[in-house]
């Protein structure tokens, strides 16, 4: 974990609110693993308004070239702060933080399931895991053909099967990702599964994983305040043996899950 | 070569190499360690515990509002033993003094937890009488003189260590608050605990916090701070630790010269985690600029 002075090195505004920015950050380059994520000030230097720091998903890691990638959509005051710097800029970064995605054995089938900006963490999961060996199968869904094309995925995954779908049809399988591996996960049969995005996607993914008795994991998102398990603002519910629910914090303790132990209300 | 300055208090019997200290909840000595060292605060005030664990709030518990933010934790915490057993041995590593901070749903419940704490490793109590987010206990304590003294005495009687009661801004008179405290045998005040307040979502059209009304804390709240710590400190005899949107240095020498001996650095925490040593070398370098060689030449300069 360190507190680094990110350098802004590329800026790239994708469409529908997508921003992709390519950042010199070495310590955190080289420490992070996919489904960690960055705790990002944003705003003016010094200024208190925003107050709190951005989780910010990484969306690529490149430990040899010390640099890091950030996929956002914007959907907020701190997002849209974000969504201006230039090229060039610092950017006061905290991480990697939290606890990443487990990584499968070679030779594994393993299914990825991302919905919309969700997408972000599962990048470089994709990209480690086709490096070592995994036989990947990445379900994307978005709304439609443009939120598809301002996330790039053939840009920024190399290898893996890439099975695209939209909610209105404009690409891709005609509706929900999650009917699109319900279609499809029979004959793929996967060893694991990896998923992140929209609570009713994520819950639609654990039900059929359940049913399939495939294991795996969920990428949770929460409002967050300090980003390292201190504050225990972003807490989620898991199943415990002893109470009907008890809180793990998102930021520290995920926000990868093992998808059994969640609970999404 | 300039004169060394002397940053050293005495916070009601508890020895702090500086003022500066942290805001009970904002603040955990495994998460932060490695952004700050423990050994430069001068003390670690620890997240409120209680006799039994507590779950805490529904979600969202924060709510980020201008230069502030909202938030309804609730006292989640794994109760007094697990703190015991499992996180007081952590701290007793470094060389810094902790204060527990305890909240009870009832006075037995306050005086219990300080005989369970008066242990090697723990240097005081915080006594929370100003938790805006629990049902019993916390803040309804805080707002009524005679309840005040009730738990403060409870305390006092169960502990030898140093009591420190840490008082609400919810109040018409915090005067009154400090006096009964005071009366009731606490050896210093921590003050404000955050402000009552609330905000609605206009896209759910509810409130925005999962609790509905929370603690606001940060920047936003500072000035109402600084004027607590002014008037108490004119009218109590006891030392003062300062809190409330301390974010730099020039924000806790306003809560020194207003009259607290030490300050606590909350909300800054998750802004800036190294902003405890930050305010601490800006308080060195304030006073080697302006020749002040003990920094409790400050206290409460503004009205002295």
């Amino acid at each position: 974990m360190y507190l680094e002075k990110g350098k802004v090195r590329a800026r790239e505004e994708r469409g529908c609110g997508y921003y992709w920015l390519e950042i010199e950050s070495p310590a955190v380059a080289a420490a992070a693993v996919p489904g960690q994520f960055v705790h990002v000030r944003v705003g003016e230097k010094e200024s208190m308004d925003p107050l709190l720091r951005r989780p910010i998903s990484l969306a690529r890691i490149e430990r040899e070239k010390g640099r890091i990638g950030l996929l956002y959509r914007v959907v907020g005051r701190g997002t849209k702060l974000l969504s201006s710097v230039c090229e060039g800029a610092e950017l006061d970064l905290m991480g990697p933080l939290g606890r990443g995605f487990t990584l499968v054995e070679k030779g594994k089938r393993v299914a990825v399931i991302g919905g919309g900006i969700g997408a972000a963490p599962l990048f470089p999961l994709v990209a480690e895991l086709v490096d070592r060996g995994a036989e990947v199968k990445f379900f994307l869904g978005a709304a439609n053909h443009s939120h598809l094309q301002a996330l790039q995925p053939e840009k920024m995954i190399r290898g893996g099967e890439l099975v695209l779908a939209t909610d209105d049809g404009s690409a891709g399988f005609a509706g929900r990702v999650t009917d699109l591996v319900r279609q499809e996960i029979g004959p793929f049969r996967p060893d694991f599964f990896y998923a992140c995005g929209p609570v009713p996607m994520l819950r639609a993914v654990q039900q059929l994983m359940a049913e399939l008795s495939v294991p795996g994991e969920l990428s949770l998102e929460e409002r967050m305040g300090c980003g390292v398990g201190a504050c225990l603002a972003c807490v989620c519910k898991v199943r415990t043996a002893e109470a009907p629910f008890t809180y793990r914090k998102v930021c520290s303790d995920g926000p990868v899950f093992p998808a059994g132990e969640v609970l999404l209300d | 070569m300039t004169a060394q300055v002397n940053l050293k208090v005495n916070l009601g019997g508890i020895e702090m190499k500086n003022p500066v200290t942290v805001a009970s909840g904002t603040f955990g000595g495994p998460e932060y360690a490695p952004y700050v060292d423990l050994n430069r605060l001068g003390a670690v005030v620890v997240k409120g515990t209680t006799l039994e664990p507590r779950q805490g709030n529904p979600t969202p518990r924060i709510w980020e509002t201008p230069a502030g933010i909202l938030n309804c934790i609730g006292l989640m915490n794994p109760g007094v033993e697990v703190f015991l057993h499992e996180h007081l041995p952590f701290y007793r590593q470094y060389d810094v003094p902790v204060i527990v901070n305890i909240a009870g749903n009832t006075v037995e419940e306050y005086g219990l937890l300080a005989e369970k704490l008066n242990v090697e490793g723990v240097a005081g109590l915080e006594v929370n009488i100003s938790c805006p987010n629990v049902k019993k206990g916390g803040m309804a304590f805080g707002t009524d003189p005679a309840m005040v003294r009730e738990v403060v005495a409870a305390v006092r009687a169960a502990t030898p260590k140093p009591v420190i009661v840490k008082l609400s801004p919810n109040v018409t008179d915090i005067v009154a608050i400090a006096e009964a405290a005071a009366t009731a045998g606490a050896d210093a005040l921590s003050l404000i605990n955050t402000l009552l307040g609330m905000a609605i979502d206009i896209r759910t059209r509810r409130p925005a916090l999962g609790n509905v009304m929370g603690g606001l804390s940060g920047p936003a709240i500072k000035p109402v701070a600084v004027r607590c710590v002014w008037q108490v400190a004119q009218a109590v005899d006891l030392p003062i630790v300062g809190m409330g949107g301390i974010m730099t240095a020039a924000d806790a020498l306003e809560f020194i010269l207003a009259g607290a001996t030490a300050v606590a650095v909350g909300t800054a925490n998750f802004v800036n985690p190294r902003a405890t040593l930050d305010i601490i070398e800006g308080l060195e370098a304030y006073c080697r600029e302006e020749g002040i060689t003990d920094i409790k030449e400050l206290i409460g300069a503004a009205w002295k």
